[in-house]
């Protein structure tokens, strides 16, 4: 084994296989930036160049790639707020408080050193592990994995904010969404509208974007100014490495709660930050700067999404189940270079196994090194206005949106969710549970069906299923003593009287919104008694206990005292209220349908320039040149990009009635 | 005087001759040529997966063999369980041969059962290329079964199978298993073939099918270590249309002689549609065809492109470990084994919607 070990370093430290290793470092450090964008994008611009490739320089090319985005997309989780990547989004709630009080270099310091540990510890995990861990992905049956979607669930108690209600109400409303499509039993299809999309389900870029990025470009488009009110990065990378080191202990348990996470397949390396995060406010005990820039914050979720990769690879390579849809993609990817992965990875192709492992440690190295040299220059754009950041954004998501079914109506989706996230964010209720409902729905459902099938009642004395209760117990009881929102840390008593809330005679749009929200959950009762048994219990249970808490929150805002936790508009107290360079949502949310409007009008490339030139030339207010410039420079990128991909952009209704060139057909 | 053709027909016969010699002759001098034109393979399923990789591999010989070398981009439309990219290319695809599909079982199920999404028709394109796979069957050694001579110790025993729902590929071994008399419990919402692997591995489920690649990589193991039981393959068809056994598996039996040997008949309606759907799912699983109304000399360069490729010593080299060992047929044979594939009696989808429906709270509606 050792032998191997060291023939696999020295075959990779060839030219030739770090230069493709560099490749797939460039591709996935600049996938991992741009919101939405990830390992899926990624790893499919390399698949056609496959083909005919060596396995050495291929694997450490995709492997590269896959390494190094959940060290890169932390820049804009920490400068922009917008998560990078769907398993960043926890790193926004600490990460981006400290940028703004000019702390940005300690917390990318400290997130890319994290990354960098965790990355390493999953590399170090699959190169012993591989060679066990088939019985341990083989112990956890479809009854263990039921109860770590309960237990994943468990972390929604935590990051409830105010009200435990909301949170509960919040997770029912990710549950139906997550619901929405084929039932697991018997294929019948619920709460599709009549439309095909829906039939297939909502797409989870579609609805991290929709929950995360749009709210927040919105929120700072209306600032109309840069995003770095310090307007520095500040120094202190090495208090950043210090940090990391000071929480050692942190840093591992959490490297070791994402290796787990990303080993046992299906569970979702989507949730993994919130996991981690979830899991060190509750084993810390001063809580206090939770959510207003602690940087354990920072440190817990950046360590677990690196070391996620290398748990990740283990049912990938050992059983040739993906755990991921980045996963997925390298699985091809394998059987493209003529591996057929399965236990062969640990018999006659164990050096591929080791290449993989190297590739994994060394691009890791690369990542963090390459992140830290960028880090002054990339960090220089939060000091510039976001009137001009932000069409630049909005097209990215866009594009990542279109990404997920190559499909107009990924937009529109973009712009409900979007408007979803918008009220959710404005009303207090906390849109990590919606994420964590959202992911988990499947899971819990299908592992919970199958469980039944398998085992029946008798799968809950199983001994793994008995452990992972256990633990899921201590969790819950460790959240019910404190929680976490978006406002920080929730303080109990004579402090949640003297927050601001909402008066008696400004709740009208939470109380509509509320009632928006049990309509939902009313409506999957409906539909679900529609069908078989099997088909309906799961998003009828769901929504008739969702619709108790959503009605009980829906009391406490209309019949209880105003200071009743659950009684929250950001719009009547946030801090930004009265100010008058501070613009109405709606108008940010205006250019956002503007521009769909537009797509579905004359498809997504003239949409695209049409809205730019624009935008940057009325919103942004920048002279002619530079606003062509730019748009050009834009839509460059844009079709640069789509066609590596070989994506059909969104067609509207111009091309549905005359035939066009390249590009704009 | 007798004359065998009558002097007015004569002319008229002249006349068709001559037309349709004009016809032939701009054919025969314009061959199709694509040079600096980039071809569309669109793939009615998400990137990495089976067709995915199928067609990703067939990519680089078709710009070799093609006349004109054009590039040629695999575009991946998913959705609707590959009935989305489908009806796209029946709506939209010119007959230019700029524009290509590439189908698969799961293209040709929803068609076959009659599924409302389904918006294509199988009889207006042009297939150029079948590509069958084969899969085998297998069952946890524990059960006692030595072989598939041992169906009787099974139809003893409590069989679970783990399916990804009643309407994909599974539908095959369950209606294999039927006509086995195999009392089996279906266990749905598999992960694609790999859960249901690992479900088995679990020993949460005791009777599987995985397709050749991956019953090669990952149960072959497990049958030489002595926990599972390999029983039958889904055989593939001959010349004829008549299933045979499996090339890669010559040892095993394939579902016909299991049938037979267990005192089935293989003749009836419900064994015509488990034919039908093998045929469809398996033994002529993946299709490359053209738009309807496609001229016959673009027809004629895709079928010599994918002829010759196959005497390619790189493709032959790597072609087995890609696409398994199986022939891939082309020109006519391609045609006669996609009449098989695409079509189904009336009385055969009449009885199996039935059947799903009634059994497996499937809706048609």
């Amino acid at each position: 084994m050792l032998d191997t070990l060291i023939t696999a370093l020295a075959t990779l430290l060839t030219a030739q296989h770090l230069l493709f290793m560099g490749v797939g470092v460039v591709i996935g450090l600049a996938v991992g930036i741009l919101p939405g964008l990830g390992g899926i994008a990624g790893l499919s611009l390399l698949l056609p160049f496959l083909y005919g490739m060596d396995a050495v320089s291929a694997l450490a090319m995709l492997i590269g790639l896959i390494a190094v985005i959940n060290t890169s997309d932390t820049f804009t989780s920490v400068l922009m707020g917008i998560p990078g990547s769907s398993a960043s989004q926890a790193t926004v709630l600490d990460g981006f408080p400290l940028a703004q009080q000019g702390q940005a270099a300690r917390a990318l310091g400290a997130a890319f050193s994290a990354s960098l540990i965790g990355g390493l510890f999953g590399a170090l995990l699959l190169t012993g592990a591989v060679l066990v861990a088939r019985p341990i992905i083989l112990a956890f049956s479809s009854a263990e994995m039921f109860m770590l979607a309960v237990f994943g669930m468990s972390m929604v108690g935590v990051l409830a904010g105010a009200s435990l209600a909301k949170g509960f109400a919040a997770c029912g409303v990710g549950l139906i969404l997550g619901s929405i499509g084929a039932a697991p039993a018997t294929g019948e299809e619920r709460m599709y509208l009549g439309t095909d999309y829906l039939r297939d389900g909502l797409p989870l870029v579609v609805v991290a974007l929709g929950l995360f990025a749009f709210p927040e470009i919105v929120d700072l488009l209306r600032l109309n100014r840069p995003i770095a009110k310090a307007n520095k990065l500040g120094a202190g990378w090495l208090q950043g490495f210090r940090d990391t080191v000071r929480h050692w202990f942190i840093v591992l348990r959490c490297s070791g709660l994402g290796a787990l996470v990303g080993a046992i397949p299906g569970l979702g390396g989507s949730v993994v930050d919130w996991i981690a995060y979830g899991h060190v406010v509750q084993t810390s005990r001063d809580k206090s700067k939770y959510g207003t820039g602690d940087i354990r914050g920072v440190v817990a979720p950046e360590a677990a999404n690196n070391a996620c990769q290398g748990g990740a690879l283990m049912p990938t390579l050992l059983f040739g189940v993906p755990g991921s849809g980045s996963m997925a993609i390298l699985l091809a990817g394998l059987v493209l270079l003529g591996i057929e992965p399965g236990p062969s990875m640990v018999d006659k192709n164990l050096s591929l196994t080791y290449t993989v492992v190297w590739s994994l440690a060394i691009a890791n190295v690369v990542g963090a090194g390459i992140c830290l040299a960028l880090a002054g220059p990339i960090a220089r754009l939060t000091l510039i206005p976001f009137t001009l950041i932000a069409p630049f954004m909005m097209v990215v998501i866009t594009f990542a949106a279109f990404q997920a079914r190559r499909d107009l109506s990924d937009l529109v989706l973009l712009l409900g969710i979007g408007l979803v996230g918008i009220l959710l964010r404005r009303f207090g209720w906390p849109r990590p549970a919606v994420l964590i409902g959202f992911v988990l729905a499947p899971q819990a459902e299908t592992y919970f069906y199958q469980a039944m099938q398998f085992y029946s009642w008798g799968f809950l004395t199983r001994p793994g299923v008995l452990i992972i209760a256990a633990i899921t117990a201590v969790s819950v009881f460790l959240g019910s003593r404190s929680r976490i929102g978006e406002e920080g840390v929730v303080r109990s008593g004579a402090a949640t009287a003297a927050a601001p809330h909402p008066g008696a005679g400004q709740r009208r749009p939470q109380i509509l919104f509320s009632a928006g929200l049990l309509a939902l959950f009313a409506y999957a009762v409906a539909d679900g008694l529609k069908h078989s048994f099997l088909a309906a219990v799961f998003p009828v249970g769901v929504g008739a206990a969702s619709l108790l808490a959503g009605g009980y929150v829906l009391w406490s805002v209309v019949g209880r005292q105003v200071d009743h936790p659950a009684n929250q508009d950001q719009e009547v107290t946030g801090s930004h209220v009265g100010d008058p360079t501070v613009a109405s949502p709606w108008t940010s949310f205006a250019w956002f349908g503007a521009l769909f409007a537009l797509a579905a009008l004359v498809g997504y490339i003239l949409a695209v320039a049409v809205f730019f030139v624009v935008f940057v030339r009325k919103r942004a207010a920048r002279r002619w040149p530079m606003t062509i410039a730019y748009t050009i420079a834009m839509l460059v990128a844009v079709l640069t990009l789509g066609h590596a991909l070989s994506l059909d952009f969104p067609r509207g209704l111009l091309q549905e009635t005359v035939d066009l060139p390249w590009p704009i057909n | 005087m007798k004359t065998l053709i009558h002097p007015k027909r004569r002319v008229l016969v002249q006349a068709a001759l001559a037309s349709a010699l004009a016809a032939a002759m701009p054919l025969a001098v314009q061959a199709a040529d694509f040079r600096g034109k980039t071809i569309d393979f669109v793939i009615p399923f998400p990137v990495a997966g089976g067709s995915d990789v199928w067609a990703r591999f067939y990519v680089p010989y078709m710009t070799k063999y093609l006349p004109g070398n054009p590039t040629v981009v695999v575009k991946n439309v998913p959705g609707g369980g590959s009935t989305r990219g489908a009806n796209e290319f029946a709506a939209r695809a010119k007959p230019d041969g700029l524009t290509i599909l590439g189908t698969s079982g799961s293209t040709q199920f929803p068609y076959l059962l009659g599924d409302t999404r389904v918006k294509y028709e199988y009889k207006d394109w042009t297939p150029v290329l079948a590509s069958p796979t084969g899969g085998v069957v297998f069952v946890n050694a524990e059960l006692g079964a030595k072989s598939a001579a041992d169906i009787a110790v099974l139809r003893k025993a409590r069989l679970i199978y783990g399916s990804e729902g009643a309407t994909s590929l599974s539908l095959v071994p369950m209606l294999a298993f039927r006509q086995l008399d195999l009392p089996v419990q279906y266990v749905f919402g598999m992960k694609a073939r790999g859960g249901a692997r690992l479900a088995f591995e679990r020993g949460e489920s005791n009777i599987d099918y995985q397709t050749s690649a991956a019953y090669l990589a990952s149960v072959v193991p497990m049958v030489k270590a002595g926990k599972a039981v390999p029983l039958f393959s889904w055989g593939v068809l001959d010349d004829k249309g008549k299933l045979a056994r499996d090339p890669t598996f010559p040892d095993l039996p394939h579902v016909g002689e299991v049938v037979a040997a267990a005192g089935g008949r293989q003749s009836g309606l419900e064994w015509d549609t488990l034919v039908a759907f093998i045929t469809a799912g398996f033994a002529a699983q993946k299709f490359v065809v053209l738009p309807k109304g496609t001229p016959k000399n673009i027809v004629d360069a895709y079928t010599n492109a994918f002829n010759k490729m196959q005497s390619d010593p790189e493709f032959i080299a790597s072609k087995d470990k890609a696409l398994g060992e199986y022939p891939q047929a082309t020109g006519k044979a391609a045609q006669t084994i996609y009449r098989v594939a695409t079509e189904v009696s009336p009385a055969s989808r009449y009885w199996v919607r039935e059947h799903l429906s009634q059994n497996y709270s499937v809706k048609f509606e």
